[in-house]
């Protein structure tokens, strides 16, 4: 995984923010174009690449579920957009709901609004657990790696991404 | 200053680099001394070259205070914040009977400061760090880059101003924490919030507007002046273009002047009439306040993407001559809420930045890291007219992406990718940068081809594209067609005619300089011929000093300015005589003065 390998770090899920910049700022002062503008061509072309990937790769881990996203493709994983349109089952209830508060409003019925701020803090507070139940799978894949983990990180992801969407909407509709 | 690590091994021996700040109104060199950066003068003395270019009457051009001279007498034959127009590259600009593109017009003010930095350091300057408006898009780097080539400089890197402001203050003061550097000049606004440690310059979000600054200002000014000129003198003077450039100096004088004082008023005189008006400090600030306020949403949105608060920034920095507005200065104090950096000469901050970057890449200055973003996002034109987003805004720059092409028919041998720039979803609310074409693709079925496409912004902020065809793992060949930049080969064509142009300017300059060092010695011949020493020479010095003195004036009037030179030395050798005795006078009147 070059995002790993540019950084100098072992492939892991869990990482240090802190010490994540620090690193990235050595690497950059060692690779940056900058400390080869004097060179010949062909080195200047690598320094470009090379510190290219070092800035993708500081832009990509930073960001825990980018990073995820990153390790589960680079582990086989197909991680697009279409695991998305599949209502987790958890959810089933409380998405019912809240399509028919927005029936609702969309007819005229204000009485629906309190509804959809209540949904709101409801998805706000889902999204929040999700990031910490990220992060505890994190811990437990580095400590034992094993693709029964990646698989509950990459359905973890789904789910996120769509209590994301429904809260934008919900966000919409609420600001209109 | 002081504090730079300064190695005086092998880069003493490199070639030099000096920074740029190629501004919409003024234009400044700056070269990274010993003990830090230094604005470069010129032979004049003149820290400042306005960007003016002028055609005169022989067809040559000027730039720079001679061409800023002859705005008001000549403005057909002027033009000036050619900045403005960078965008449009290919599109000429129209100056007299001629045509120039805005690169081309930046080249003549690029050629002076390399001129003056030149007889500066008395050698040959060819490579240049310049500095552009952080928002400024790929085309407008493009076309910057462009008119270095045409002038004759290499530019090794793009800096955008505020991060080269950053550095002019930064470096000094060892500073850590997060800045923010607003920079409003003469026609672009930009605003970047940066993370400061150990010598590391990292830019978190940039934002801006390139169509708004001090020019905007003069505007308003003018636009109520010349509704007042055409009460009060009867007559409109809107298409009277020497009329109106004298209005806009008289404006820009009064709008300066309203910096420092609560009042003053707009004085123009043209051709017989005079038209004044007094203007208060208030009426600008009403006039303005539109112009202050369309700043400040670029620098909410900078924070927002910067994901920080005003109370996270630690100091505020200001660059550009309209940041010594009050009401710039007010605004930006209460948006952020601290007392805003003004130590450090707003015109000249961001040329001392471009030295010390310059001196980054030479290798002169270390320890020093600049990483810079992208200012927009980059995307390419997908089914149905909508931009798919490969490349976010604020990204560190070098950054890249990569997309996987295939072709849609049986045999197709060609891809046409639409690349644009802009934080928009569809096609048309964007901005076209370029139509790259990869030609020559192994003909198979469709969708069976694998083009790998690399798209990469480099650290001067300009996208590069690269492909591959994964199948037989060759690379791909990528025609570029600019949207509205020039071709390689226009700019080849305009360095080509720059160059032999610029051969004769180099024969007029020297023939004018040598005449200017005649005149010198001819009046000094003169006045020598009224001191008692010419009346004791021998005639026959007097007639051979006369001889080389018809000799000098014959050559004066041609154009070989050897020639000129070996005749006033020829006279120098006759006439060293006369000086000899005068100088004998001169201690003889001396002692008579004194007592012995």
């Amino acid at each position: 995984m070059d995002f790993y390998r540019v950084l100098g770090i072992a492939p892991k899920l869990q990482l240090n923010l802190n010490e994540l910049q620090q690193l990235f700022y050595a690497r950059s002062r060692d690779l940056h174009p900058d400390r080869f503008a004097r060179a010949e061509a062909s080195v200047r072309d690598a320094a470009l690449n090379e510190s290219s990937l070092l800035n993708d790769a500081y832009r990509t881990l930073r960001d825990p579920r980018q990073r995820a996203e990153y390790f589960l493709k680079h582990h086989g994983f197909d991680i697009g957009v279409q695991g998305t349109k599949d209502v987790p089952p958890e959810l089933l209830e409380e998405v019912f709901e809240l399509n028919m508060a927005l029936e609702e409003l969309k007819a005229g019925d204000e009485s629906a609004r309190p509804q959809l701020a209540t949904a709101r803090d409801q998805f706000s507070a889902l999204l929040a657990q999700s990031d910490v139940e990220l992060d505890q799978l994190f811990d437990s894949h580095d400590a034992a790696p094993g693709e029964p983990l990646l698989k509950q990180i990459r359905s973890l992801l789904n789910r996120r991404r769509y209590i994301q969407n429904l809260l934008r909407d919900v966000n919409g509709y609420l600001s209109n | 200053m002081g504090t730079f690590q300064i190695d005086f091994g092998d880069s003493a021996k490199t070639e030099r680099i000096i920074g740029i700040d190629l501004g919409t109104t003024n234009s400044l060199a700056a070269f990274m001394d010993l003990t830090g950066p230094e604005i470069i003068a010129s032979p004049a003395g003149d820290r400042i070259v306005p960007s003016v270019v002028a055609l005169l009457e022989d067809g040559s051009f000027i730039a720079g205070s001679a061409a800023k001279a002859r705005l008001a007498e000549h403005p057909d034959h002027t033009l000036y914040s050619t900045k403005r127009f960078m965008d449009r590259a290919s599109s000429p600009l129209k100056i007299g009977d001629r045509q120039i593109t805005p690169p081309e017009a930046g080249a003549h003010i690029l050629r002076e400061l390399k001129v003056n930095a030149e007889a500066f350091f008395n050698e040959e300057v060819t490579k240049a760090v310049v500095t552009v408006p952080a928002y400024f898009n790929d085309a407008q780097r493009q076309a910057t880059k462009d008119a270095g080539r045409i002038a004759g400089l290499e530019v090794l890197r793009l800096v955008n101003e505020p991060t080269a402001a950053a550095l002019a203050y930064g470096l000094d003061k060892r500073n850590q924490g997060t800045i923010a550097v607003y920079d409003l000049g003469g026609g672009t606004f930009d605003i970047s919030i940066l993370k400061l440690q150990d010598g590391i310059f990292e830019v978190l979000a940039t934002n801006g507007d390139t169509f708004l600054g001090g020019d905007d200002i003069d505007q308003l000014l003018i636009q109520i002046a010349l509704e007042d000129i055409a009460n009060e003198w009867g007559a409109p003077i809107h298409s009277d273009t020497a009329a109106l450039e004298t209005l806009r100096q008289a404006v820009i004088k009064a709008k300066e002047q309203l910096s420092f004082t609560l009042t003053t008023s707009i004085d123009l005189e043209y051709k017989g009439k005079r038209y004044q008006r007094e203007i208060t400090r208030d009426l600008l600030e009403r006039l303005i306040q539109p112009i202050v306020e369309r700043t400040l949403g670029p620098c909410k949105q900078c924070l927002e993407d910067a994901k920080l608060t005003p109370a996270d920034i630690n100091e505020v920095v200001l660059v550009g001559g309209s940041t010594r507005i009050p009401l710039v200065r007010k605004a930006v104090e209460t948006l952020f809420k601290s007392k805003p950096h003004t130590e450090l000469n707003p015109d000249e901050v961001v040329a001392l930045g471009a030295a010390i970057q310059a001196g980054i890449l030479s290798g002169e200055v270390k320890d020093t890291l600049l990483l810079d973003v992208t200012p927009l996002s980059l995307g390419i034109e997908t089914m149905g007219g909508v931009v798919t987003r490969l490349i976010h805004r604020n990204s560190t720059i070098p950054a890249s992406e990569t997309e996987q092409f295939t072709t849609a028919v049986d045999g197709q041998t060609n891809v046409l990718i639409h690349v644009l720039q802009g934080e928009r979803e569809l096609v048309k609310d964007c901005r076209s940068l370029a139509r790259f074409e990869l030609t020559g693709i192994e003909p198979v079925s469709a969708g069976l081809a694998r083009i790998e496409v690399k798209f990469l912004i480099d650290a001067n902020g300009i996208l590069n594209v690269s492909a591959k065809d994964t199948r037989t793992g060759k690379e791909q060949s990528v025609e570029v067609k600019p949207s509205y930049g020039l071709t390689d080969e226009q700019v080849e064509a305009m360095i080509l005619e720059s160059i032999t142009n610029a051969e004769s300017d180099i024969r007029e300059r020297q023939v004018r300089e040598a005449r200017v060092e005649a005149d010198r010695i001819l009046s000094a011949l003169e006045s020598a011929k009224q001191n008692d020493a010419w009346f004791d020479l021998p005639d026959e010095d007097k007639q051979a000093i006369q001889t080389a003195h018809n000799e000098l004036l014959l050559a004066y009037h041609g154009d070989d300015h050897h020639l000129i030179m070996a005749q006033m030395e020829k006279l120098d050798q006759a006439s060293l005589k006369l000086a000899e005795n005068m100088m004998n006078t001169a201690v003889r009147g001396a002692l008579k003065g004194t007592k012995i």
